[in-house]
């Protein structure tokens, strides 16, 4: 009893900050849809198409049974490795919507500065996972 | 505790942007009333289990047994459950937050809070499988690989990078979470 109580509140207390995270994550998915997300990656881009497809990444919250299906059209289709890895790697580690949320439990500091170095690190992991592909 | 109005205050706000985003931009309304039903399904499906899990971790779990597997004594062990437990995690990154609170609440350290967080974001097992299907074991593997240096450096970065006071107030913030 006492754990569903605790359980009630404890969602009660976060349900502002996910409502508005809800609403965020329609508005930038409906403009970034798979078919504009591809069109980006698709192209021979170089670092610029790294930069963009982490930019993407970023703001963007498609959930991984979703997004590696994608993820490997797109490498068939001809996309670099490094872009998509650097997608996906964004997309699983840096919340930009989810940053309100992030900041409720984490306070400012530490949620901007785990999403700045995810960011980063995210960059590193790219060029890694696409030089190890190229061996 | 915040008056209501108070609290759900940007909530109003973004709904309101919402509607004028839908009234502006006709031609993105059903793709974004699509997301809207599809992640609010997700939200739905996601939040209700790992609350009720967190309600009883928190009255099961003593904290004293918490504290010893991932307190800031556990050293190097600690910080592999607590990669373990992130990875055996299922769902969005925003469903951690709360988990992660519940956990400080225990006792557990920062920086095995922080390689939590970072093993939920990016190292879930199930979804390793998948992306190991889809994109290759090579793709998969080599990422997962930069992946667990990634978290504990990140992990270690935050740490010290964040002042004492500010990690105090972080937990004692999770403490009236209750």
């Amino acid at each position: 009893m006492g754990a569903l109580k605790k359980a009630l509140k404890a969602f009660e207390n976060v349900l502002p900050q996910f409502l508005v995270v809800l609403i965020l994550v329609a508005m930038a998915l409906a403009v970034l849809d798979t078919s504009t997300i591809s069109f980006i990656l698709g192209k021979d881009t170089g670092a610029w198409g790294v930069l963009v497809a982490s930019l993407i990444g970023s703001v963007t919250l498609i959930p991984g049974f979703v997004a590696f299906p994608a993820a490997a059209a797109l490498l068939q289709g001809g996309a670099g490795t490094v872009q998509i890895a650097a997608f996906v790697s964004t997309l699983m580690m840096v919340g930009v919507v989810t940053i309100p949320l992030e900041i409720q439990f984490f306070g400012k500091r530490a949620a901007l500065l785990r999403n700045f170095l995810a960011y980063g690190f995210s960059l590193i992991a790219a060029v890694f996972v696409g030089w190890v592909m190229n061996q | 505790m915040k008056p209501l109005l108070r609290r759900y205050s940007a909530f109003l706000v973004a709904t309101a942007g919402f509607i004028l985003f839908l009234i502006v931009l006709p031609a993105y309304q059903a793709k974004a009333l699509g997301t809207l039903a599809f992640q609010a399904e997700t939200m739905l499906l996601v939040i209700p289990p790992i609350f009720i899990l967190l309600g009883l971790l928190d009255v099961w779990v003593p904290r004293e047994r918490m504290m010893r597997f991932m307190g800031p004594e556990s050293g190097a062990k600690g910080g592999t459950l607590a990669f373990l437990l992130g990875s055996f995690a299922a769902g969005p990154l925003y469903g951690a937050f709360p988990v992660a609170a519940v956990l400080m609440k225990k006792g557990v350290s920062f920086t095995n809070i922080l390689i939590f967080i970072g093993a939920w974001s990016t190292t879930k097992i199930p979804l390793l499988l998948f992306e190991s299907a889809a994109l290759g074991p090579r793709f998969a593997l080599s990422r997962l690989a930069i992946d667990i240096v990634g978290i504990a450096v990140i992990a270690v970065a935050i740490k010290s990078a964040l002042p004492q006071m500010e990690v105090a107030r972080l937990y004692k913030q999770a403490e009236m979470n209750d």
